[in-house]
């Protein structure tokens, strides 16, 4: 079961004609897909669109009372290849992942789709993963359209503008044969807002009638001659078909006054930031009302030549607001203009910076940038002459520390890092490699673990250059959910094959976690549509992988420690692999707190652990936060003149998972340490042997008390 | 809306939009409070729209939310996605960095913002690491604050949710409501609470502690813990008599001293006992003794501070005794908020080296342990294991009660013979160019901060404490030695390994 869930969300998408929806982006994109009477749909989760997986998926009772097949699909190249169904049959697909990432995964498929064309509607809904709050490379997803001629909407971000290009979308992919790409930036992902709902459409034709007739034609198939004819068809068929119906159904917007010496150009995903600059420089009111002419690129490839030849018209300057990098559509617009002959002075990186997201301020800039140069006249005074002093407002970024995202309070992964940071204090540093998830954390302080990472599931492969083995074996991490999308067979097998004398760690929290907690294969969860608790280490034996050790409570670092050692120093020199299994925590109380609150309330008995710190103990050295990071391990300052450093302490928030004793036991720190497990409705006999133990106890420190002087109180 | 925010700045076009941005740190209920907001905001007729960005950024880090609103009319309005600088209304921060993050990013600004910050602390982790204390300056960041917003509301929000049983994003909307920020009645607020149906009760509890803070402004007492109750030695009869005596000398001592004196003297003393306290106020009467008023008694104010941390060295002794003490148990039951009918079991994590065992023994036969390799090594076999303790059992309760009895065989075990001999030196190494730099004097005995922790810490501590004695050679002489050796100090205590330590060891070698 995934971390958030939509259950109740999942009731709006019944509604129907004249019904108002009101709600996240990604729930509007789903209610889109049943009002158009998509037949299939699929995609693997990551930021941005994760949510729209766990609506699909806890949608899947709706969808199948509509005939709509829901598939979890192993990795994005498994789900875009599930849009081959839109190849020879009439039936409407769509597909999510996240980009640009999960588009390089998808991109085999994506490209022999795009070579084969398509009958039905083909949908790609991409959450672009760029900017503020991205973790991911920076890049962009437009390229690929580019090479493989498919066809790229960028809705403005609004819920009406959004679901309607999920028709379009389907409606263009049908006109043109061409598989199309919604791409939605992070934030339109979780945008909320309303728009008018229609009834849901039962597929036309549904995924089970097609399979009971089943269709070929080896013209579709990518093998020479017809690829030679499909690339010819793409550009002298299907893309004449799509500018048509770009032009014809407008699905590119002209918003501001018909005649105007300037204008700006902009992809759909941008309008609502050049708009808000507008409205700060007093050229639009806030209902999107401009004094500058518009044309929005609700499809941002392919470009219409004839349409922005048009807006031009009349025109002596104009901006285009493309955001990232290269700036492939400026590129385009210059050869128009270049190549017409025409002497409109075009604007956009120029004023805009190359790299980086568009933030408001960036965008205001820009505009401002632009009009300094194509309309002084139109700025409002306090811009064209600054008379107002910026107020001065203290330097915070030397107090200020950085935040950045970490391992949670209690993460099964925290001991696994802390075991290596001991083994290498022992061992001396080794290569280490990372891979996608939150085990990534664990190159940041305080571990400072793996160096590298390449790709979802390619922790080990990324080490493959030192499988030779050597003086100190290479190590390289790998999640649960790495290693069922791609690293079985790209880390895993490649290992195997090549007799790779070094160490893979895999870590198998039984999700893929830094999605949202989807499960995966091996997840130990029941779950009543996907096959679940498939063991890693039976897939390890059969790819070949001899020397396998699971470890099935990562809390226990020394045993960690000792494990990895063996596979460090042992003398056999295949694959060595170690299997690190532990709940994810969040998902974890997720589970458990409800039930145990329940328990409690039962009057049934339960055990709940916490860790404290001794403070008078404690010297506040810092050694176990250098071996943690946990957020509930934290700093307190003690009212004691003769101290100078903070101490230890842990706070509430602590889920008593063991980590920070187990580490100051493991690396000989200190015994600060203590866990406290209370126990809710003891047994009778449980009760009467400690009220006993609490009498005797009590008699040994009063008697020791009467025969000394002691400080009263106590500090913490 | 003009009239409920006037002075706007020039873009008078986005009046009409009210906008709010939520600085959280992932986990803490962000998303929880930003709902609340839509929902009261549609509630009242307004179009709202909210964004976040979700996933892996939010696991612990620092993130935002987004609600921009407008009165509902016929045409709709077109919201950013993402608060700009300069441009925001509201601005929420529910932690103390996060409120001084928000005006890092300018969005919090004189002529517009209604600041709304939580005073409490959760530390990042670069805060937490260093071996010194690298808690980052809450007071800079109010500082700041009080500079950058229109209007400010600053309180211990978690504090005040989390008395009420409720967490931080209900007194925050509390706050918010409290604030008057928005045009929205109080009631309606609370209706938003009550329509999401969970924990509404506690949520509506917190509300109201947090629209308190708000309204109430500076007026609300601070709510901190309670008093500690000042710690004072307590006992035997007898045995005050002799506590007494040493207090009684303690007003011997310059009025400057007498402070942190008495709490060493209460130090040392709770540690051992009142002969070993006379041994401490002996130390420090020397000191006092080649002190002066001239020089404020700083010299002897510093000594008597640190010569009580020496002689209380952490011994398996001193840790079997304070883990098992009374109000020790009482603390932890209360701040596991153990009921009388619940039982609590209490598991210690002890790891001793051999160390640990040689420094127990009598001085002559642990030391003669100590220089023998292959003891050591036997030790370590025997010994040196992890052991966890359950002390709320009588069997291991009683082992440490009488390792904690062990007081008086203290002082002739190895340990207390090394600690002796190592305080002896460090106190004549400081003192040694008293008569020339008596700046230098004084820095040399903060030296002393440096050895703390247990095993490899405390071993890694004792390496850059004798690096710091060492290197006052090397400033022997110099005007500015003691401004060195504080700065070396501080660099000892930036990272664990002594890199920054070394790096200054090294500038100060380039002077010669």
């Amino acid at each position: 079961m995934a971390e958030r869930s939509f259950k109740a969300e999942v009731e709006h998408l019944r509604k129907g004609d004249g019904d108002t929806f009101t709600g996240e982006g990604i729930l509007a994109i789903t209610k889109a897909l049943l009002e158009n009477g998509v037949g299939y749909v699929g995609g693997y989760q990551g930021a941005p669109i994760s949510h729209l997986m766990d609506v699909l998926a806890d949608a899947e009772d709706l969808m199948g009372e509509l005939g709509v097949r829901f598939e979890a699909n192993a990795s994005e190249a498994a789900a875009a290849a599930m849009l081959a169904a839109s190849v020879h049959y009439p039936i409407r697909g769509a597909v999510t992942f996240k980009g640009p990432v999960g588009v390089n995964v998808a991109s085999d498929a994506i490209a022999n789709l795009s070579s084969s064309g398509v009958t039905g509607g083909a949908l790609i809904i991409v959450g672009e993963d760029y900017g503020e709050g991205s973790s991911i490379m920076q890049e962009r997803s437009h390229g690929f359209a580019m090479k493989s001629q498919f066809w790229m909407l960028d809705p403005r971000p609004n819920l009406p503008s959004i679901t309607k290009a999920v028709k379009d979308g389907f409606e263009l992919s049908e006109a043109s044969n061409t598989p199309v790409m919604l791409m939605v930036r992070i934030r339109a992902c979780h945008v909320t807002g309303s728009f008018q709902t229609k009834d849901n459409q039962r597929p036309k034709l549904t995924v089970k009638d097609a399979a009971a007739n089943p269709q070929s034609d080896f013209k579709r198939v990518v093998l020479p001659p017809w690829s030679y004819v499909h690339e010819q068809d793409k550009i002298n068929n299907r893309w004449p078909d799509a500018e048509k119906f770009i032009v014809d159904n407008k699905l590119n917007e002209h918003f501001g006054p018909a005649d105007a010496p300037i204008g700006i150009v902009l992809q759909g995903g941008m309008y609502n930031g050049v708009i808000r600059a507008l409205q700060r420089l007093g050229l639009a009111d806030a209902f999107g009302n401009t004094d500058i002419p518009l044309y929005v690129l609700n499809v941002t490839y392919p470009i219409v030549q004839s349409e922005f030849d048009a807006f031009c018209e009349g025109k002596d300057h104009v901006m285009i607001v493309e955001e990232g990098q290269p700036d492939h559509i400026e590129q385009q617009l210059g050869s128009f203009l270049y190549k017409a002959g025409r002497s409109v002075k075009l604007h956009g990186k120029d004023v805009l910076p190359m790299a980086g997201e568009y933030t408001g301020q960036v965008m205001l800039d820009g505009v401002t940038a632009f009009l300094k140069q194509a309309a002084p006249d139109m700025l409002p005074d306090h811009i064209r002459a600054p008379n107002m002093d910026a107020p001065a407002i203290p330097d915070l970024s030397k107090t200020v520390p950085i935040r950045p995202p970490g391992f949670c309070t209690g993460c099964p992964e925290r001991p696994i890092f802390a075991a290596m940071k001991l083994t290498q204090e022992e061992l001396g540093k080794h290569q280490i490699t990372g891979d996608i998830g939150c085990h990534l954390f664990g190159s940041l302080p305080p571990f400072e673990i793996g160096g590298a990472t390449m790709g979802y599931g390619l922790g080990p492969a990324s080490n493959a250059a030192f499988d030779g083995g050597g003086e100190r074996r290479a190590i390289s991490m790998l999640g649960d959910g790495g290693f069922w999308h791609n690293g079985l067979s790209s880390s895993i097998g490649n290992m195997v094959f090549n007799k790779s004398d070094s160490v893979a760690v895999i870590v198998d929290n039984y999700y893929s976690a830094a999605t949202g907690g989807q499960d995966v294969l091996s997840s130990r969860a029941d779950n009543d549509t996907k096959s679940t608790n498939n063991p890693i280490s039976k897939a390890l034996e059969g790819v070949g992988v001899k020397w396998i050790r699971q470890i099935d409570r990562t809390y226990d670092v020394g045993k960690l420690r000792e494990v990895l050692h063996e596979a460090l120093t042992t003398d056999y020199d295949g694959p060595k692999v170690i299997v690190a299994s532990s709940e994810c925590m969040l998902n974890k109380q997720r589970r458990e707190k409800p039930l145990r609150a329940k328990a409690i309330k039962d009057g049934r008995r339960v055990d709940v652990p916490r860790f404290g710190v001794d403070s008078d103990v404690c010297t506040g050295d810092h050694a176990c936060m250098r071996l943690s990071g946990c957020p509930s391990l934290s700093l307190k300052t003690l009212d004691d003149p003769l101290r100078d450093d903070p101490v230890a302490h842990i706070d509430q928030t602590c889920v008593g998972c063991g980590n920070c004793g187990e580490v100051a036991d493991t690396a000989v720190l200190c015994p600060s340490f203590y866990q406290a497990d209370v126990v809710h409705n003891p047994s009778g006999f449980e009760k009467w042997r400690s009220g006993l133990r609490a009498r005797i106890v009590t008699a040994l420190q009063t008697r020791r008390d009467a025969k000394r002087l002691r400080l009263s109180g106590n500090v913490s | 809306m003009n009239a409920l925010l006037p002075d706007r700045g020039p873009d008078a076009q986005t009046a009409a939009i009210l906008k709010l941005a939520i600085m959280a740190v992932g986990g803490q209920g962000g998303g929880v409070l930003t709902s609340w907001i839509e929902a009261l905001a549609r509630s009242q007729g307004y179009a709202c729209q909210a964004t976040s960005v979700a996933g892996v950024a939010q696991r612990t880090g620092s993130t935002v939310y987004y609600v921009e609103m407008t009165p509902v009319s016929e045409q709709q309005p077109v919201f950013a996605l993402a608060p700009s600088g300069g441009d925001v209304d509201v601005l929420i921060a529910s932690e103390m960095m996060e409120v001084g993050r928000s005006i890092m990013r300018g969005f919090v600004t004189p002529d517009r913002t209604t600041l709304i910050g939580s005073t409490h602390r959760s530390l990042a982790y670069s805060e937490k690491a260093a071996p010194g204390n690298g808690m980052a300056d809450s007071d800079e960041v109010r500082a700041g604050a009080e500079i950058a917003a229109q209007r400010l509301i600053l309180a211990d929000m978690d504090r005040l949710a989390t008395e009420q049983g409720s967490v931080i994003s209900s007194s925050l909307f509390g706050a918010l409501a409290g604030s008057g920020a928005l045009p929205f009645e109080r009631a309606a607020f609370e209706d938003a609470i009550r329509a999401s149906g969970k924990g509404v009760e506690a949520s509506l509890r917190a509300f109201n502690a947090g629209f308190e803070a708000a309204t109430q402004g500076a007026a609300v007492p601070v709510v901190t813990d309670k008093a500690p109750e000042p710690r004072q030695i307590v006992g035997p009869e007898k045995q005050l008599d002799a506590w007494h005596n040493l207090v009684a000398r303690l007003l011997e001592l310059p009025a400057e001293v007498r402070e942190i004196a008495e709490a060493g003297l209460a130090k040392t003393v709770d540690y051992q006992d009142c002969i070993y306290g006379a041994a401490y106020l002996d130390h420090l009467d020397k000191i006092v003794a080649r002190d002066s008023a001239a020089q404020g008694w700083m010299l002897s104010q510093t000594a008597a501070k640190y010569i009580a941390n020496a002689m209380c060295y952490d011994d398996i002794i001193r840790v079997a005794d304070l883990k098992t003490r009374a109000p020790r148990m009482m603390r932890i039951r209360r701040e596991m908020g153990v009921r009388d009918e619940n039982v609590m079991q209490l598991t210690e994590y002890f790891h001793p080296r051999a160390e640990e065992i040689t420094g127990m023994l009598p001085a002559k036969m642990g030391a003669r342990l100590e220089a023998n390799p292959k003891a050591m090594e036997r030790l370590t076999r025997w010994f040196g294991k992890g052991r966890r303790l359950r002390t709320d059992t009588l069997r291991a309760f009683a082992m440490l009660h009488v390792l904690g009895g062990m007081k008086s065989y203290r002082l002739k075990t190895h340990r207390h013979a090394v600690e002796l001999q190592h305080l002896e030196k460090w106190l004549s190494a400081s003192l040694a160019s008293l008569d020339t730099d008596y700046g230098l004097c004084i820095e040399l005995l903060k030296n002393r901060r440096l050895i703390k922790g247990y095993s490899d810490t405390h071993t890694r501590g004792l390496g850059k404490f004798d690096k710091l004695m060492k290197s006052a050679e090397l400033l022997q002489g110099r005007e500015d030695a003691a401004e060195w050796m504080a700065r070396l100090r501080e660099a000892a205590l930036q990272d664990p390994e002594g890199k920054a330590l070394d790096g200054a060891i090294e500038t100060i070698k380039s002077f010669a």
